[in-house]
């Protein structure tokens, strides 16, 4: 299933460096996000897009991850030629990204 | 022990005025702090205050002002804003003459200013966060330089009495942990505390970020009445835990996600975020449905603050030409992407210089780019947008113009035809030593 089905997602911006949350729906999911949700998988989702590194912090207490992602901004958002200056559409695409429930146990 | 209750009254420069009156009028609150000064607003202010010494702060001043004053003035409830932008002094006095004509004279406005360091990183040994450079070699580009102040200024604005307080840059949260602190009492090295505080102030910051604004999808997250969406208020213990809520009747929700949402906000690492007054650790953080539009937010702390503050730089880095038209119907794709293709060639052909160019089509792939939008049906139109970079803004006005002649010499039925071209102030970031930076408070309309 795609990720937007089981988790919510927010990006911020602070120059060149977009951070997007990925924000459990139900608690019993977290550990799906935790398994199936990698810097990897993020950084290669935005390739193209994010041209710097993509780090992953977790916070158990609120079932959310939140990822770092530098370079990410086209030079910075008081730069940048993007119609999206700030990146806030990056958030909506992170949803796109297929989470096989089944597959928990499995990748 | 009694709680005090703080509002939110803007999120950004240009944010919605009426739900800070619905606040000052509806939300039995102490405090009504509005932010609304973005990184990059306090360069494009001090170019304001070159050209004119009056001005330098927030273009919404006046019109906010005179909305929140008297609601304010009668529920005894204090402002705390960084709309002096470039120019807090100018700002206090233009308040001072709207509590006038208010029939408010007895208002007392105290500006905070320190934060323009643009003498001390033009000429120090700083270097450039972003790049590694010297701070010195922007030179003459640069515009300005404004080190993020802590709350300590505008605590002491409270204690010497202002019903309003107006500063430059500040950090954000400092806006709203500052009246906590006036009113508990705290050191200001309770890291704990000053920690938890900051968890509210940064909930706070965005103001309708937390209420349900920049939340709706339809259908998956619902949020009512957004046009009318309430803004938040923190109810503050004297231990800094607190709950966040919202007028009632008013707009928008208040729930654990619209928090997690907004606690993740421009947050990095989630056991450092670093503001002026303490390093805040936002990694134990819990939230707890307590009520309707109401939210309890536990768990946060706090480590002690660096021995640096961040400046942030104001620099003239380019010029940007951009053009726009949209073709619609059977084939529009096609024609834009021959409208793309006709640019690209003209702008060489002309001979117009551009350090960095892009082609998009809004509605295929502007937002993020072809990979990903790489799927769907085709659709009924399309908008051509060609941005460049320059180092002029007569190469960019050229740019823009290689766009809007599309109409008589691209592909057929071009309309809507839109261009512009700017000045790019950009910002960077460096780090000062904290005690390289002073500060003052003063009264508006008081001579010191």
């Amino acid at each position: 299933m795609k990720l937007r089905e089981l988790a919510h997602s927010r990006t911020g911006d602070k120059g060149d460096v977009s951070n997007v949350s990925v924000i459990a729906f139900r608690e019993a999911d977290y550990p799906l996000l935790l398994e199936h949700v990698t810097a990897e998988r993020v950084k290669e989702l935005f390739a193209g897009i994010v041209r710097g590194e993509v780090v992953r912090y977790e916070l158990p207490e609120l079932r959310a991850l939140n990822f770092v992602m530098r370079e990410a901004l086209g030079g910075g958002v008081t730069r940048t030629l993007a119609l999206d200056l700030h990146g806030k559409c990056l958030a909506s695409a992170l949803g796109e990204l297929e989470v096989s429930a089944e597959g928990g146990r499995r990748a | 022990m009694r709680s005090v209750r703080i509002g939110s009254g803007a999120g950004y420069s240009g944010d919605r005025i009426e739900p800070a009156v619905e606040l000052a009028e509806k939300g039995d609150i102490r405090y009504l702090a509005l932010e609304c000064l973005a990184e990059r607003t306090i360069a494009i202010a001090q170019q304001a205050r070159l050209a004119d010494p009056a001005k330098g702060y927030d273009p919404l001043l006046e019109d906010r002002m005179r909305a929140v004053l008297p609601a304010c003035a009668r529920g005894g409830i204090r402002v705390i804003s960084n709309m002096g932008a470039a120019n807090p002094a100018a700002a206090g006095a233009k308040v001072m003459e709207i509590a006038r004509a208010l029939g408010l004279p007895e208002l007392r406005v105290a500006t905070v200013t320190g934060d323009d360091v643009l003498e001390l990183v033009r000429d120090g040994d700083y270097a450039v966060e972003e790049t590694g450079l010297p701070v010195r070699a922007l030179s003459s580009r640069l515009v300005s330089a404004n080190a993020y102040l802590g709350a300590a200024p505008i605590v002491e604005a409270l204690a010497r009495g202002a019903d309003v307080v107006i500063t430059g840059r500040v950090a954000d949260p400092a806006l709203f942990i500052a009246p906590m602190i006036h009113e508990f009492g705290w050191a200001m090295d309770d890291w704990a505390v000053l920690g938890k505080a900051t968890v509210a102030g940064h909930l706070l910051e965005c103001a309708g970020q937390v209420t349900g604004g920049y939340f709706a999808d339809p259908g998956v997250k619902d949020v009512p009445d957004l046009a009318r969406l309430g803004f938040p208020l923190a109810e503050v213990e004297a231990d800094g835990s607190f709950a966040i809520t919202k007028v009632p009747g008013s707009g928008g929700a208040v729930t654990t996600a619209t928090c997690k949402e907004q606690l993740l906000y421009e947050l990095h690492d989630p056991r450092a975020y670093v503001t002026p007054d303490v390093v805040a650790d936002f990694s134990h953080v819990r939230v707890r449905q307590i009520g309707p539009d109401r939210v309890a937010v536990e768990g946060g702390t706090g480590h002690p603050r660096t021995d640096t503050l961040k400046v942030s730089i104001g620099y003239v880095d380019s010029y940007i030409g951009e053009g726009q038209i949209s073709y619609a119907g059977p084939g529009a794709v096609a024609r834009g992407r021959l409208a793309l293709k006709i640019v690209e060639e003209r702008l060489k052909l002309t001979g117009v210089q551009t350090t960095e160019l892009r082609g998009d089509l809004i509605g295929i792939d502007a937002i993020h780019g072809p990979r990903l939008s790489a799927r769907g049906a085709e659709p009924y139109e399309v908008r051509v947008r060609v941005v460049g970079r320059t180092d002029s803004m007569k190469e960019a006005v050229r740019l823009g113009n290689e766009v809007e002649t599309l109409y008589t010499n691209g592909p057929a039925c071009g309309g809507g035809a839109w261009k512009a071209a700017r000045q790019v102030i950009a910002m960077v970031s460096t780090l000062v030593p904290r005690d390289r930076v002073g500060h003052a408070v003063a009264f508006a309309g008081v001579s010191q």
